[in-house]
């Protein structure tokens, strides 16, 4: 598949629910058409959720913007249909290094342990993952895209939503059942609901040049603190496809950003970091500040929020898109099964729980990460200055430096849909964790665990089948690892192992996990219980219980 | 939990050796080398509840108060 270039314009189309004599109403519409709007449209579309998905602009992101994409998003993106083709047109990293004036200070590696199918990210520009996501979503029909459709208006009352969409053409009433924010920071939805993003707005500025040369560096991130070609800054080196590399600049709140701009003032700042004798190209330039934040709650009543809309962070360690994507991850599933009547609406306020909690994780880290990089009294700078001194030669100094703490996905280990460990297991994959890939065969071919996990309810069973399974009431996929005799029953996958997944799973035979739709843990036992079963996923559906089996 | 009693084995020695090592130098110099030390000494000591404990005892007293919370820059 070729993903469109940047900058492909996508026509306005006419939409038949413009002349309809009443607004029409639909069941799910995704506002924003971004990486978090179509990753929760295509989720939801695979569950055979029909979605109306709008979007303002018609066009790919402007500029590479979000390029750090994480393993956790490319996993989601592989249950999604698109993580190979990302992850192949990215450039994969796993070292970061880290400067202070003129020296090396040290360097990590993110993704020490092998048997991980997706890097630790990889590095490439929003518009090839909005480009490989809309194909899909083209490819898999019932996305009912239109580009050119802003929403000026929504209300809402117990029954749905209705929207008034503005086109080229004049407006339009669009009704939904249930209406998904996707719009980004400045979102038209939270705004006209009358709702605020709240937090810290830092005062700083920075300057993104994307430039395309033959450079030297490798795949791998770059933080200077204080270097010689930027002094009393930070500056951020980043490889993107196509030799392109993102250099990121700390202006300072002082700064001009109409002038910063200016190819005048941009390149000398290049030129500085490069050498003289670079050639090379400005691609892209922008100036941004940022704010941490978030709204108080991701839902209201009808409306859900996602992404920048419903929360924002400082770029250093890549959690903007990363979590917005998760966002999507998470809620998809659960609006399905409440579209589908499997599960009360309820079930959605553990998104909010969940993913608020993500929020406020995400928010944290990079709050200090930007206290770091640009402290806020001269003490905090001369305690800054002093870890970094300490760092390159003292080995306790170096996890006190933060150049970024990069985004890894959140455990929701006190949602209300995990069934609390009652055997003895390790901490590893508690419920609520994502489950950790491994290595795996399926009849002799090597394969990877989360290529055959969630989507659905998974019921992951080591060495033995349950000889009888309740009856749920919703979709169970069923794989066994290592099954006894080699072969596993009709309708389970069966998956061998080196002992790898075994080990991340803290599993022995007859250990049981549930993994819920977006690949999390919801319950794990010792021995198959088929009560239990139940009860867990009545807990992780936000189901009553019909029975009490006490 | 943080020790208040009597601690250090040379109290003369160490109280010379403390003003030794900021003979000379500026204030922001000074200020340079204390930063330095407290990290030092944070990692010897290690335990985080104490090393909170310390910080809360360090600051009572100073500008009235202890620590205010952090406040967002906007509503």
């Amino acid at each position: 598949m070729v993903a469109e270039a940047p900058g492909v314009a996508f026509g306005y189309v006419r939409s038949a629910d413009q002349g309809a004599p009443r607004p029409v109403r639909h069941r799910l519409v995704v506002v924003g058409a971004g990486p978090v709007g179509l990753a929760a449209a295509i989720d939801l579309g695979q569950r055979g959720v029909p979605v109306v998905l709008l979007d303002q602009d018609a066009s790919l992101s402007e500029g590479s913007r979000a390029i750090c994409f994480a393993k956790r998003t490319l996993e989601i993106f592989d249950r999604l249909g698109c993580g190979g083709e990302v992850a192949e047109r990215g450039v994969s990293w796993n070292t970061g290094r880290v400067f202070f004036r003129d020296r090396e200070l040290y360097h990590f590696d993110l993704l020490a342990e092998a048997g991980h199918h997706r890097p630790a990210f990889v590095n490439i520009q929003q518009y090839h993952v909005e480009a490989s996501l809309l194909a899909r979503a083209r490819a898999l029909g019932g996305i009912d895209i239109r580009w050119q459709h802003r929403v000026t208006a929504v209300a809402q009352d117990d029954d749905g939503v209705m929207l008034t969409v503005a086109t080229p053409e004049g407006e339009y009433r669009l009704g939904c059942d249930w209406l998904l924010a996707a719009d980004g920071s400045r979102s038209t939805v939270r705004t006209a609901l009358g709702h605020t993003s709240r937090g810290q707005v830092f005062r700083d500025r920075f300057l993104i040049a994307d430039v395309r040369m033959q450079a030297p560096f490798p795949a791998e991130r770059w933080f200077w603190f204080d270097p010689p070609f930027h002094p009393g800054q930070s500056v951020l080196l980043h490889r993107q496809p196509e030799d392109i590399w993102r250099i990121d600049f700390q202006l300072g709140w002082d700064a001009d950003p109409a002038a910063e701009r200016t190819p005048e003032r941009v390149v000398p700042r290049v030129r500085a970091l490069l050498g003289a004798d670079v050639p090379f190209e400005l691609v892209w330039v922008s100036v941004y500040t940022f704010a941490c934040q978030r709204m108080a709650r991701f839902r209201d009543r009808r409306v859900l929020f996602a992404g920048d809309a419903a929360h924002g962070v400082s770029p250093f360690g890549a959690r903007g898109a990363n979590s917005g994507v998760q966002d999507a991850d998470n809620l998809a599933w659960k609006l399905a099964l409440v579209l589908d009547g499997a599960a009360p609406a309820r079930l959605l306020d553990s998104y909010c729980d969940e993913r608020e909690f993500a929020a406020d994780e995400n928010i944290r880290a990079a709050t200090a990460s930007t206290d770091f990089i640009t402290p806020k009294s001269e003490i905090s700078r001369i305690f800054r200055d002093a870890v970094l001194e300490l760092a390159a030669t003292c080995p306790f100094a170096r996890p006190l430096v933060n150049s970024g703490r990069l985004s890894v996905p959140s455990c929701y280990a006190a949602s209300p849909l995990n069934t609390p460990d009652g055997d003895d297991f390790t901490a590893a994959m508690a419920p609520g964790s994502p489950a950790a890939d491994a290595p795996v065969r399926v009849a002799g071919v090597p394969a990877w665990l989360l290529d055959h996990v969630g989507g659905a309810f998974t019921l992951l069973c080591f060495g033995a089948v349950p000889a009888h399974l309740p009856d749920l009431n919703l979709t169970l996929r069923r794989v066994v690892v290592a099954p006894h005799d080699g072969t596993a029953p009709s309708g389970w996958q069966a998956l061998e192992e080196d002992g790898t997944l075994s080990a991340r799973c803290d599993a022995r035979p007859g250990t049981v996990y549930l993994l819920r739709p977006d690949q999390h843990v919801a319950a794990r036992w010792r021995a198959f219980d088929a009560a239990r079963l139940a009860a867990a996923v009545q807990r992780a559906t936000a189901t009553v219980a019909e029975l009490c089996a006490c | 939990m943080l020790n208040l009693d009597a601690g250090i084995s040379a109290p003369d020695e160490f109280y010379a050796a403390l003003i030794d090592a900021h003979r000379g130098l500026t204030m922001a110099e000074s200020a340079r080398v204390n930063a330095r030390l407290i990290l030092l000494l944070a990692n010897q000591i290690g335990d985080v509840a104490v090393l909170r404990a310390a910080l809360l005892r360090a600051r009572d007293g100073v500008a009235g108060s202890a620590a205010p919370e952090r406040r967002p820059d906007t509503p």
